[in-house]
This record gives structure tokens, sequence and C-alpha cells, in this order.
């Protein structure tokens, strides 16, 4: 388990899971050209699910999330994403992203915009919010970030981890409900992955359902209800962080656990 | 944690070394010297033959300077004054700048007017070097050529506003207004033609927001077809009636009275401001997912990249008129800035284009996970980095450009250099060359520099990564 998580007692209050289902993919396939990326995937998320995903490189875990906001378009099957079926129907796929927020490994903030107007601009141009209410709520994610100090700056000034920080802000500023992180500390130095990961488990402890791709291990067993195992483009095992780590049952898994966690 | 503080260290510092200055030899002139010009062997050569050019062409160029004549009315006598002395005979060019300027563009000429505009009064004036006359010839021009001369002002005073946004945006009024009413001032005719044609975009706007209800189709459509319909059917007739009822108009003039550098910047800034925007929507259409928009701007930039300017000129000059009904009358200037804006444009689309490949993909992915739309998402997070990557190459688009105006010559457009062999027809400056060249090629290396300065003022402000 990483250091990271060592200090910190969750809150868990609000964690609950509820019936509703939020995500559910059914038979889902996705060819890059002739390669078979995803192949059969069935997913249901419920409400208030916090959803690790690992699994080797090349395995298609960041395939997969891209899909659910429609990223990467899937070939068969069926994505619903909060009662909205993704399809080609350029209205319903704007429906889902701007519920579905998305972080992303290297941040991917607008470098022409401050960090107020990057905060304030899908507000305004997609929800019509006025913009001295949409800089309120931007300002009150930085508070929840803890860099508000930083609004009138540029992203190319700022450090890795309080960009991922504002690039999270930013997609909460869309008041989502469901979030996607794609490897979100990766591109971080380790002193910067912290305070990233302290971000995404306060969101985790207000109930926001989350799908997250990432190596850290200890974020995995202290967050997560659940944790999926990806090889070659298929769902190979998921369980509870505790049964995952303690108790793997196939043989991939086993051997990228004895991999990732160096025993 | 490490114990770099404890007893084991095996070598701790104890006291910090102060900054030194650096040894002599390290700084000044003599280190600059040897760093960048006398480096090596070939650096050496490099700049003994660098030193030789500039002595050369300061012996040879030094005196013609030197002897400048400013005060001559013709070529003899320049000669007569230099006595067998090399020097430049500038007379020509204080004599003639008006013309070089607004080639034969009529002159405003009531000499009433003119000298108690001036101050000048002519019947008394002697000659060269009486100073009423410098004046007259001076800044008189100005007035006697007040239709351009105020174009010229009013168009400096709208691009301000374009160029720098210290300037309050609600002067992008004036700017956006500004076409219509060059186009006024300097071909005349009645007021209600431009006006008219300016109350066409009110038109398309209105529909777009009345049709915006109904769908997004629709608005589109009808923001293209409602000042369509405006333009050919109603603005005429409704144009006359009120043109008749409010008659203000100017003395109409045609183009082929237009001219000199005149001519070169209505040319290269209208072709400027057109071809940036339609250079983005060809960069857009190439790579637009629907292969008949994307065929058609594909087709349209390799064709225009592939023939000479020259060729679209005479295309331009001579062919229409085979293809247009017989009796239209299709202004050669207008048909001159569209084939020039259309080369342009193509090579505006490929250096946008470059400027799209630059920009990271997670880009275009960050804005479509935000829910953006297309557009939307063009033209607020993708369009303005594409522009700002694309810098260099669009400021290197508009000065070649600019520079390509002078190509009409050949169809016999009276530009800067068709005006200075119209100059030398004239038997006084019979045989004067280099002179009027020089003038001339100073100009355009004072508009080219400044659109370099300026595009290189603008990426610096745009610079955002660090303070
Ligand atoms: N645009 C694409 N075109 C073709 N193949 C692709 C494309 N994107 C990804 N792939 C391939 O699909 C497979 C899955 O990629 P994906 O990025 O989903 O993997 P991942 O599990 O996220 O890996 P990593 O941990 O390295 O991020 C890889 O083999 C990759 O090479
Ligand atoms: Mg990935």
């Amino acid at each position: 388990m990483s250091e990271a998580m060592a200090d910190r007692k969750l809150d868990r209050s609000h964690m609950q899971v509820s019936d509703e289902v939020a995500i559910q993919i059914s038979n889902m396939n996705k060819w890059y050209g002739t390669f078979h990326v995803l192949r059969d995937i069935d997913l249901t998320v419920n409400r208030g699910e916090r959803i690790v995903i690992a699994g080797p490189s090349g395995s298609g875990k960041s395939t997969l999330i891209r899909c659910i906001n429609r990223l990467e378009e899937h070939q068969q099957g069926q994505i619903i994403v909060d009662g909205t079926e993704l399809t080609s129907d350029l209205k319903n796929i704007d429906k889902v992203r701007s519920e579905v927020g998305m972080v992303f490994q290297h941040f991917n903030l607008f470098p022409h915009l401050t960090i107020l107007e990057n905060l304030t601009l899908a507000p305004i141009w997609v929800r019509k919010t006025p913009k001295k209410e949409a800089e309120e709520v931007a300002m009150h994610y930085l508070n929840k970030v803890k860099i508000p100090e930083q609004a009138h700056k540029y992203p190319g000034m700022l450090s890795g981890g309080q960009q991922q920080r504002v690039a999270i802000a930013r997609s909460l500023c869309m008041k989502p409900r469901i979030m996607l992180f794609d490897e979100p500390t990766s591109a971080l130095d380790p002193e910067m992955i912290k305070e990233v990961l302290d971000t995404m488990i306060e969101l985790a402890e207000e109930g926001m359902t989350m799908l997250c791709v990432t190596h850290e291990m200890g974020f995995a067993q202290a967050v997560a209800n659940r944790v999926i195992f990806m090889d070659q483009g298929q769902i190979v095992e998921q369980n509870n962080p505790h049964d995952f780590f303690n108790n793997p049952q196939s043989e991939r898994t086993k051997l990228f656990l004895s991999q990732i966690l160096g025993h | 944690m490490s114990d770099t503080h404890s007893n084991t260290a095996a070598y701790v510092r104890d006291t910090m070394i102060p900054q030194k200055a650096p040894p002599t030899g390290q700084v000044g002139a003599v280190r600059w010297l040897t760093e960048n010009l006398f480096s090596g062997p070939v650096n050496t050569i490099l700049t003994l033959l660098g030193v030789a050019a500039v002595y050369f062409l300061f012996v040879h160029l030094g005196p013609w300077f030197q002897n400048s004549i400013w005060n001559a009315n013709s070529l003899a006598e320049c000669r007569e004054i230099l006595d067998g002395a090399s020097g430049a005979c500038w007379g020509v060019i204080k004599d003639r700048w008006h013309q070089l300027l607004f080639g034969f563009y009529p002159q405003y000429t009531d000499p009433a007017i003119i000298s108690a505009l001036t101050g000048v009064d002519l019947a008394t004036a002697k000659g060269w070097g009486d100073a009423s006359v410098e004046a007259e010839k001076g800044f008189g021009v100005v007035f006697r050529y007040w239709r351009p001369s105020l174009t010229f002002i009013l168009m400096v005073a709208a691009l301000v506003p374009v160029l720098f946004d210290a300037i309050p945006r609600k002067a992008l009024w004036f700017s956006a207004a500004f076409p219509f009413l060059a186009f006024w001032l300097l071909w005349g005719g009645s007021i209600w033609f431009p006006v008219f044609a300016m109350m066409g975009f009110a038109v398309g706007y209105i529909a777009f927001i009345a049709l915006q209800r109904i769908s997004s189709l629709a608005a589109t459509v009808g923001a293209v077809l409602a000042p369509v319909i405006w333009w050919f059917f109603l603005a005429e007739p409704i144009g006359d009636a009120v043109a008749s009822a409010i008659p203000i108009s100017l003395v109409p003039i045609q183009s082929h009275d237009f001219g000199g550098f005149m001519i070169s910047i209505i040319i290269g800034v209208t072709g400027i401001a057109l071809s940036l925007p339609i250079g983005i929507l060809l960069a857009l259409g190439r790579q637009s997912d629907m292969p008949l928009v994307k065929w058609i701007c594909v087709g349209f930039i390799e064709f225009i990249r592939g023939v000479p300017l020259i060729t679209l000129l005479f295309t331009a000059s001579l062919l229409l008129n085979y293809f247009l009904p017989p009796g239209t009358n299709f202004d050669i200037v207008l048909r001159v800035i569209i084939m020039v804006t259309l080369f342009a444009a193509a090579y505006m689309a490929e250096v946008i284009r470059g400027g799209f490949a630059a920009l990271p993909r997670g880009q275009y992915e960050a804005a479509d996970a935000l829910g953006l739309d297309y557009w939307k998402s063009q033209r607020l997070i993708l369009l303005p980095q594409v522009l700002k990557i694309s810098i260099p190459g669009i400021v290197n688009t508009f000065i070649g450009l600019f520079k390509d105006t002078t190509l009409v010559v050949f169809i016999g457009i009276l530009d800067p250099i068709g005006l200075s062999s119209a100059i030398r027809a004239d038997s006084n400056w019979n045989g004067i060359f280099m002179e009027l060249y020089a003038f001339i090629a100073l100009c355009f290396f004072i508009f080219c520099f400044g659109m370099s300065r300026y595009s290189q003022y603008l990426e610096g402000k745009l610079k955002t990564d660090h303070h």
C-alpha cells in the first residue's frame, strides 16, 4: 500500500452505493481497424460506486473508459449512461458528455486561458450559466482543490499536481454525476501524487460515482468498492479490493499483482 | 529520512562560497568579439569578407546618397547640378510622389479652396525651394487627394482596434463598417449603395436570430438566404427610392484611374482581411469528416497552389470576359482582389493546417469531454491556439500577398512599379530608374517590416507559459 494513503482515515458516511444504475455496458465490442481492442465487455456501475480499473499496458483500460463518454466509438453492444444510450446521435453524445466529467493523464488544460477561464468556459458555453455565477462556482471548486490563489494564472505557470487539481475542478464545475479518471497521477512526480489523490478521496467521500484507471493500488484499497482487472481487451476479474488483493483468482491477476506490488 | 545531520556524516559544509566576479577576458567587448566574430578560422574569414562587403557598398553608395539632389524638375536639371558626379536625383520623388501614391486618381483642384486649406498662395509662389510651393507639393497633396487620404486615415483608425486589444471593443463596430465607407469614399457614387449592401448583413443576422427558435439548420439557411434575397431583389429598388429622396453622393471614379500604393493597399489589405477567414474555413474543410467537403477543399487548395498567381491574374483580366455575359461590368480591381484572395487563402489553409497538426490531441479530447460542440470547440479552444502557433506562417503569407500585388502591373493596373514606367514616359524624367525603385522598395519595406514587428509583438503578448 502506498504511503500516501497511510495517514488518511476515510469518512464513509456519504460513500453509499445505491441500487440505481449509472452506467450499463452490455456485450460491447470495439475494434481499431482490424485490432479487436475491447471484447464482450459487460459492466454495470451503480450510483455511488468507486471503481478502479487495473491491468497491464495496452489491455484497453483507457479505451474502455473513453467509450463511456464517446471519445471512442464502440462498434457492437450497448452503452447506456444515466439512461441515455450512446449512439451516433450527437444530441445524446453532448448530453452524456456534459454529465460525465473526465480527467486525463496529461491534464489537457487549455493553455491560452487562465485557470478561472478554464473552469468557467464549459459552464458558460454549454450550460449557459451567467458569467458571474460560473465564476462563483469556479472559485468554490478552486477552494476545494486548495488553489484559489492561482485563479488568474495560466496553466503553464502551475506545477503538475496543481494543474491536475485544476483539471479535476474544471470537470466538477459542470456538476457531473459521474467522473472518469484516466491515470490521473501517472504523469506526476511522487510528491505531487498525494495532493491529487487527496482531492480524489474527498470526491469519493462526497459520494461521487467514479471510474479510475490507476496504478495506485493504495488508492484502490482505501477508496474503491470494486477493482476490475483487464487484460487483452477483456475483463478478467472483478472483486472488492480486499479479496482482489489478498485472494486473486486468475493466474493473470496474480502475475500482474506480483509485478505491480513487487513481491 | 536520511541522517545527513547526524555525526556519522563524512563531510558537512559549514561556510557557503560567496559569488565572485568572472575572470577578465570573459566579459565585455573582447569576449563578445572572440566568441562571435573570431571564434575559428572559418568564422574569421567570414567576418573579414563581411567587413569587406560593407566597405564596398559604402564606398559606392555613399557618394550617391551624399550628392542627393532634391530640388530639380527634370533629370537633365539634376545632371546639370551634379556636373558629372554620381548622385541620387530625388527630385523625381518630390515631383511625382503623389502619383506614386495615388496613380491617376482625379485630383480635387479648386485653387481657392486648396490655398485656403494649405495657406499657400500659388499665384505668388516662385518655384522649387519656395516654402509655399514645398508646402503645397507636400501636405497639399493630402487635400487634393482628400478622398483616398481620408480613407487611409480611417483605415488606420479601423485597424487599431483590430490590432490592439487595449482599445475598447466597441470600436470594432467602426472597423466592421469601414470597408463600406472606404468603398464609397474611393469609388464614389451614391452613399446608399454601400449602406444597403451593409444592411444585408443585418438582415442575415435578424433572420438567424428569428429562425434559431425553429432549428439551427433553418437559422443557418436563413442567415445565408435572407441577405442574398435582400441584395439581389430588394436593395436596389429600395436603395434607388431612398437615393432619389435623400441624394448623398460623391463623384464616381473608375477603377482604371486607381493606381500607385493606393491600389497595392486596397488589394493587399482586402486580400489579407479575407484570406485569413477563407483560409481557416478551407483548413477546417480539409479535415472534415464529410468526404464531399473534404475533396472540394483539397482540390481547391491543390489547384490554386499548383498554378502561378500571374496565370490567375490573366484569367481575371482576360478569360473571365468570355465566361461572363456580355455587357457585364465586373470591376477589374474586384476581380484581382478575388484572385489574390483565393491565392493567399490556399496558402493560408496549409499554414493553418500545420497549426492544427501541432496541437496536442488532448486539446480536442478535453473540449469534447466538456460537451462543447464542433463550432464552439473550434472557436473557443482550438482556433485560438492554432492561430497563435501559426502567427509566423500567417504573417509570412500576408507579406507575400502584399508584395505579390506588384504583379498586377502585367494586366495593366498601374501599381507603383507600373507608375514608375509611366513617370519615365514623361520626357522630364526619361531614364530615371534607381531613385524610383529605391523609393518603392522603401515603402514596401516599411509595410512589410511593420507587419513582421507586429507579429513579434503579438507572439510575445500571447505567450502564456511563463512570466
Ligand atoms: N487510436 C488507436 N488506433 C489503433 N490502436 C490503438 C489506438 N489507441 C490505442 N490502441 C491500441 O489499443 C490497445 C489498448 O490501448 P489503451 O490505450 O486502451 O491501453 P491501456 O490499457 O490504457 O494502456 P496504458 O496502461 O499503456 O495506458 C493498445 O494495444 C493500443 O496500442
Ligand atoms: Mg491508458
